[in-house]
């Protein structure tokens, strides 16, 4: 049972990314499963406060339910880039080999997966963004660094991080985390973008294009890609919307 | 005035500009980019010089000589850089340059307007202990947006000579070299005041004070930096000496990646920032903000949709005017010296007029009516702050052949010339980017093809034919830029790029840019032209062009379906493109041109000559930039393009014309 609310948080969660609600058929048809079942599981999950549910409007996740919902999607996203890159398995093949394999892979594995493909940020077939780990790292440079201790004396993050990509225009924002290479984020670091620091996003071009942002009393222009590896905490507001539903 | 030059000669960097000059000063030019650091370097040198506003244009290094008062000095100018982490080639070889050739005193521009970041890197000098003088350049735009320096306080604070400058204009420029020698007589090199977290400084402290045992220099606080950042700070020790202080420089790191929970080089470069953003705070002062015009015009600018159209609307219309002016250029010259033939009779005078006094004129109406006018609006463009805006436009599409915005500036100078625009590749700090850039430049129309395109066929079929031809020749480069991204799939992440204010550019210096192309395509290109234009001549005139125009009739004539006598033109037109148009008028003999080609193969013609073979210098700056190999896949590539297309297009076009 546990499987399956997993599966439905990552569901739900791949489909509320672009801040809609996920409507019941909306689930019933990317799980494969009857409507009647998929409402039933609804009230299951509100009940548990996973997520927050209105008969009409469709589901939105809680902050406990988007943890969950996004772990996963993370864990299935880091699984694929594995069987592509490393094991070499078709494109075609690899979403299913994931579902099936990311329930059991464990939170030390994922770090430890993460950390040996060398911090990947998207997956192989649909070139979806890999959500950033939960672990209280400011730069993966710190988390392939650490070695002390075992991996349950690793702190969480306290707030949940979202990318500039998702960040509204004109709203400032503090980095609290760089996904990436050394090599990037010493470049990221020598322009200004050092963890901690605050930033505002002016303008995101449309269709994936760059974004420009203020930092330090002075533009920048960021790659699409580049800016959806930099994180910042997300802003109370967004927070608690998710929070009220 | 003391002479304290400490050149010392280049072991192994090609690259770096020797100091060979013996006893005279050296002062080198460092900065971010966009600082006004080349626009300084052309008011002391008045050399002429290429000046950018955009991600590390100035990528080579130039030299120029100062008169001071009566004293000669060298000035360097060196490729703008954000920090010396050793990211790019240009980080590479400004650090290599500072510590081998140990200029006399560092002239470090910072843009008023931003200075926190600016003074990230000032700090860095100053770790490194090195004679600076800063000079804080663009106070006028700061001013405009309220922001004020406090130049004594910024002094006092850095412990080095800080001027005020508004290089435009030429204000302060002489002061900063006045504080440079001054300095050299008088040293002022005082860092107390420049100091990080007491943690971080701590272990700076212990780690000097290690180094300072032993060794025969003094160390900076910049190598003992370097060792806790887990860098080879170029120390002479002996090995053993050495490993133990990288083991205790080790340690030292390590206590402060588990006291700040982040890596050592993050750690190093946020206590940089917040030192500069602290200095920031004490010496600017900022009234309330003004809503700047720079954002009102990035409203547009950047739109996007009202963007696109304003850059398409700018190409177009400087296609326009330079295609207009130069039609005037060519009636104004070729009426001139059509007025003063004299009679033609005898080879020798043939050679003289129809070889030698045409090729030269031709020469004239490419180089006035082309070259410069596109020079003027290229360096006015990237005075104006406009390029980077243009990489941002452009960065989405340039997205689709695996490139990023920056690349399009390249390929944007490539309608200018394409050998500037092939060293602008090197901005890209990958090595495939760069390939793909380089190699879609080169296909890139420049003034000079676009001179034949438009001199010819817009001239003698038509414009709606030009506009054509240009715009296959754009999908081409398109459709090639895809097939390479197929080849050599991008793991580029994109673009780390920093967007300046608008700046109203000083007219001389965009004179100036636009004049030093214009001479040295007047020093090299018109000579050439001269030259191959006489051997061609002389070779009709003793019917000696036969022979190789027969070699080549298979290709020209049968496959291409051109005169004969094109085969030369291909072949000298490997010296200089817009040679082709040139040397055909010089065939024509003063008749028009439709006398000796028809349309067709006017349209044919021009598709091989832009497609065939990049000219002889653009190969040169190839071979410099990205080896012997690729250059030859280039050219072969282009030549083979270029045969089988204007093969398929003589038989496709051939229907219509």
């Amino acid at each position: 049972m546990h499987n399956s609310t997993e599966e439905y948080l990552e569901a739900v969660y791949n489909i509320t990314r672009d801040g809609k609600a996920a409507s019941t058929s909306d689930i019933s048809k990317r799980l494969n499963i009857s409507a009647a079942s998929v409402t039933e599981m609804f009230k299951k999950l509100a009940d548990e406060d996973y997520i927050s549910y209105s008969p009409y409007h469709g589901v939105t996740l809680t902050g406990k339910g988007s943890a969950l919902g996004r772990k996963m999607a993370r864990k299935h996203r880091l699984l694929e880039r594995f069987l592509h890159d490393t094991l070499k398995i078709g494109k075609e093949k690899v979403h299913d080999e994931a579902c099936a394999m990311e329930h059991t892979l464990s939170d030390e594995a994922e770090r430890a997966l993460c950390l040996s493909l060398k911090y990947p940020d998207r997956c192989p077939d649909d070139e979806k963004m890999i959500p950033p780990c939960d672990l209280d790292f400011a730069t993966c440079q710190e988390c392939s660094e650490w070695n002390k201790g075992n991996f349950e004396q690793l702190r969480k993050r306290q707030k949940e991080v979202i990318s500039l990509l998702e960040l509204k225009a004109s709203r400032e924002a503090t980095i609290a985390f760089i996904r990436g290479g050394k090599c990037m984020l010493q470049r990221l670091c020598d322009m200004g973008l050092t963890p901690g620091t605050k930033i505002k996003v002016s303008r995101i071009a449309p269709l994936k294009g760059p974004v420009e942002i203020n930092l330090r009393g002075s533009k920048l222009a960021l790659g699409n890609r580049v800016a959806g590896n930099i994180f910042v905490e997300a802003p109370d507001k967004i927070e608690q919307n998710e929070r009220k539903g | 005035m003391k002479h304290t030059s400490t050149s010392t000669s280049l072991k192994d960097s090609a690259e770096v500009i020797g100091n060979d000059n013996g006893d005279r000063l050296t002062l080198a030019l460092v900065g971010n980019v966009n600082v006004g650091k080349s626009t300084i370097f052309n008011q002391l040198t008045g050399l002429v010089q290429e000046t950018g506003n955009w991600g590390g244009k100035t990528v080579e290094l130039k030299k120029g000589t100062l008169s001071h008062h009566g004293l000669q000095i060298d000035v360097v100018d060196l490729p703008g850089i954000y920090s010396f982490a050793t990211y790019s080639v240009e980080e590479q070889a400004t650090q290599e340059y500072i510590l081998t050739q140990k200029p006399d005193v560092i002239i470090n521009v910072v843009d008023a307007t931003s200075l926190e970041r600016n003074l990230f890197f000032t700090l860095q000098l100053r770790e490194m202990g090195l004679p600076v003088v800063l000079g804080i350049n663009y106070n006028d735009i700061a001013n405009k947006k309220n922001i004020r320096v406090d130049t004594n306080l910024l002094q006092e604070i850095l412990g080095v000579p800080v001027v005020d400058t508004i290089a435009i204009k030429g204000i302060g420029v002489h002061e900063l070299v006045d504080a440079a020698l001054e300095f050299l007589d008088k040293p002022v090199n005082n860092t107390s005041r420049l100091k990080y977290g007491i943690e971080v400084e701590n272990r700076i402290d212990q780690l000097l004070e290690l180094l300072d045992n032993g060794f025969p220099e003094t160390p900076s606080r910049w190598q003992a930096i370097q060792l806790l950042e887990g860098k080879n700070p170029a120390l002479s020790a002996d090995d053993k000496e050495m490993r133990a202080i990288i083991s205790n420089a080790e340690k030292l790191a390590g206590e402060l990646v588990s006291m700040h929970g982040e890596d050592i080089s993050t750690i190093i470069a946020a206590e940089r920032y917040a030192l500069a953003a602290s200095i920031t705070e004490k010496v600017v002062s900022r009234k309330e903000a003004v809503r700047k015009l720079s954002d009102i015009m990035d409203n547009i600018m950047l739109h996007p949709i009202f963007g696109y159209f304003v850059f398409f609307l700018t190409l177009a219309a400087i296609l326009i005017v330079v295609s207009l002016f130069g039609e005037w250029v060519t009636g104004v010259i070729e009426g001139f010296f059509e007025s003063i033939k004299p009679e033609i009779a005898g080879s020798a005078m043939n050679i003289f007029w129809n070889g030698g006094v045409i090729g030269f004129y031709a020469a004239l109406i490419v180089a006035i009516g082309f070259i410069l006018p596109f020079f003027l609006i290229l360096s006015w463009l990237s005075e104006s702050g406009y390029l980077p805006r243009i990489a941002f436009l452009m960065d989405r599409p340039c997205h689709t052949i695996g490139l990023h915005g920056m690349s399009s500036i390249p390929l944007i100078m490539g309608l200018g010339c394409n050998v500037p625009a092939c060293m602008a590749c090197r901005v890209m700090n990958n090595k495939r980017d760069r390939l793909i850039a380089t190699f879609l430049t080169t296909m890139v129309p420049c003034a000079a093809r676009t001179s034949i395109v438009l001199g010819l066929v817009g001239a003698f079929i038509g414009w709606q034919w030009a506009v054509g031809i240009l715009f296959f020749q754009f999908l081409l480069i398109y459709i090639i830029g895809l097939i390479l991204n197929k080849i050599m799939p991008s793991n580029s992440p994109g673009i780390i790029m920093e967007i300046p204010e608008y700046r109203w550019p000083s007219l001389k210096n965009v004179w100036r840019q636009a004049w030093f192309r214009f001479k040295e395509f007047l020093v090299i290109g018109v000579p050439l032209i001269v030259i191959g234009s006489v051997i061609i001549e002389t070779m009709n005139v003793y019917n000696w062009l036969d022979y190789l125009t027969d070699i080549l009739a298979p290709l020209t004539v049968s496959w291409l379906g051109l005169p004969a006598f094109t085969g030369v033109l291909l072949i000298f037109g490997i010296l200089r493109k817009e040679a082709n148009l040139a040397l055909l008028f010089s065939f024509a003999g003063g008749a028009a041109i439709t006398t000796i080609m028809t349309p067709l193969q006017m349209v044919v013609f021009t598709i091989v000559i832009l497609i065939y073979i990049p000219c002889i210098s653009t190969i040169a700056v190839l071979l410099k930039e990205t080896g012997v190999k690729a250059t030859t896949l280039m050219v072969l590539a282009e030549i083979g393009l270029a045969i089988l297309i204007g093969g398929v297009a003589y038989r496709l076009l051939g229907l219509f014309l």
